[in-house]
């Protein structure tokens, strides 16, 4: 049996294929904000926080970890739903990549903040600094720049797993992936075209945070060497 | 002249262990005082306790003005008024040498940056290392770092500089270069309190020599207590510095 390959039947799909991209980009972008945001204010209570601010952390992060990213999605936008708020499914998957993008990141830029010598805040302290002055620029910005290739990579993560959000509905690449699939049956090709454009994305998204990375951080752009 | 620093019977302790057993001494505005004696003596406690990076648990403790045993003290203004440089220089890693020096004056003072980078380009001038300032501090030798951790406390413009050891961690040959700007800081006419284990330094810059022993002023003096020690202890202390 011999199986002719037709990419063009996948191909002219392409209008589908880039409103899929579009949202998923978009879905990462939104998640990589809010993400970073909200991991980074977990990472800071969780550091420096009372005690039981730190707990009810600790509890996020750890349940996150410990639970498949589809479940806490179903968890979350069905859970929304039955309390009666109608959001567009696209702020659900949102909603629900972010709360399990943020427990990464707050392990993350934890690990960060703890490698700050204690030296640097006493300076701080000693210089008169408050202490969310002192967060915000003695604590937070080092501590970023040090963790930032490991963030870098978990974005690129988020952004290949946001996949999992077509099972609900949403209609980002993989799921239009689907459908096309369903009305060519050209389940060979559209995954090879599938594979592509996510490789694509995955080198986008490490570039933009490349040169993320070059505006936040002068002193990596000038001498090039880790912090 | 009224003392700018003044300890009344000033106790410390970290739980058991009580550090500080009743320390007394005065220094006057524009007197260099340096602080000497054996390891775990409680030098650097004491040091710490008049920026109220520890707080005393007895006597009393004046400090440019303000009364460290008071539970509501003014800490900001305190630290404006007190600059403290430390064995490990502990300048911002991420920040130019400029930024270092620029930060507690914006972020304290709330000066705009150009009134910021006046006093920086004037404290570098001090410290002399005007050519450095656009360096990230991983670019400095140590003693450089060093001399900019003194430029960014003078940035603040205390009134009282403290130093902790801070050539404990350099060369001899980089030595030399931050105490020659700490002798020029005392000969502009700045209140210092050193810890060090220079005698020859001591010897020459302090006005006022303060030999702790044991959590207690063993003995004090001008610096020719350094020559002619009064006690067997102090003796003892000095013959064994010289050997090194
Ligand atoms: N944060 C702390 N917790 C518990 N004990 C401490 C603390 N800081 C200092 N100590 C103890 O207090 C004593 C005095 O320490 P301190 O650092 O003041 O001595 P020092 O005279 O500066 O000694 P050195 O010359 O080695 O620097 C030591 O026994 C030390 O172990
Ligand atoms: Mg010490």
């Amino acid at each position: 049996m011999t199986y002719n390959f037709d990419f063009a039947a996948v191909l002219a799909y392409w209008p589908l294929l880039l409103e899929g991209i579009w949202t998923t980009l978009r879905l990462t972008l939104f998640c990589t904000v809010f993400g970073i945001l909200l991991g980074g204010a977990c990472a800071v209570v969780r550091t420096g926080g009372p005690t039981w601010a730190r707990w009810i952390v600790s509890l996020y992060v750890e349940f996150i970890r410990n639970t498949p990213l589809l479940v806490q999605c179903y968890f979350l936008i069905f859970g929304i739903a039955s309390m009666g708020i109608r959001l567009p499914i696209l702020v659900g998957a949102t909603i629900a990549l972010t709360v399990n993008i943020g427990a990464y990141t707050t392990e993350i830029v934890r690990a960060g903040i703890e490698s700050i010598h204690r030296g640097q805040l006493e300076a701080a302290t000693c210089l008169g600094l408050s202490r969310t002055q002192t967060y915000l620029h003695v604590i937070i910005r080092p501590a970023l720049e040090r963790v930032y290739p490991a963030l870098s990579s978990q974005y690129v993560l988020l952004m290949l797993a946001s996949s999992i959000v077509s099972s609900v509905g949403v209609e980002e690449l993989f799921g239009i992936s689907n459908r096309i699939q369903s009305e060519t049956y050209r389940n060979f090709e559209i995954f090879v075209v599938l594979g592509g454009i996510y490789l694509g994305l995955a080198i986008l998204v490490r570039g933009g945070f490349a040169l993320l990375g070059l505006a936040m951080f002068p002193r990596r752009r000038k001498l090039g060497t880790p912090l | 002249m009224s003392p700018i620093v003044e300890l009344k019977d000033v106790r410390k302790s970290f739980g058991e262990l009580e550090v500080l057993k009743g320390v007394t001494f005065e220094v006057n505005r524009g007197e260099v005082a340096a602080i000497i004696g054996q390891s775990g003596s409680g030098k650097s406690t004491a040091l710490r306790c008049m920026d109220r990076l520890e707080t005393i648990q007895g006597g009393s403790m004046l400090i440019c003005g303000h009364e460290l045993h008071d539970d509501d003290i003014d800490l900001k203004s305190l630290r404006r008024d007190v600059g403290i440089v430390f064995q490990s220089y502990n300048l911002f890693p991420h920040l130019t040498v400029a930024e270092n020096i620029m930060l507690a004056p914006r972020m304290v003072k709330g000066m705009k940056q150009r009134q910021a980078r006046e006093i920086a380009d004037t404290v570098i001038a001090k410290v002399g290392l005007r050519e450095k300032m656009d360096c990230y501090p991983e670019q400095l030798s140590g003693g450089q770092q060093q001399r900019v951790a003194i430029a960014r406390s003078l940035a603040m413009e205390p009134k009282l500089m403290l130093f902790d050891e801070v050539t404990s961690a350099l060369d001899p040959q980089l030595t030399g270069e931050v105490l020659r700007v700490m002798e020029q800081l005392a000969a502009d006419g700045m209140t210092m309190i050193l810890v060090t284990h220079e005698m020859a330094f001591a010897r020459k810059v302090a006005d006022r020599v303060i030999y702790m022993r044991d959590g207690k002023v063993h003995e004090m003096g001008s610096s020719d207590i350094l020559r002619m020690p009064a006690t067997p202890e102090l003796a003892a202390f000095v013959a064994e510095s010289a050997e090194h």
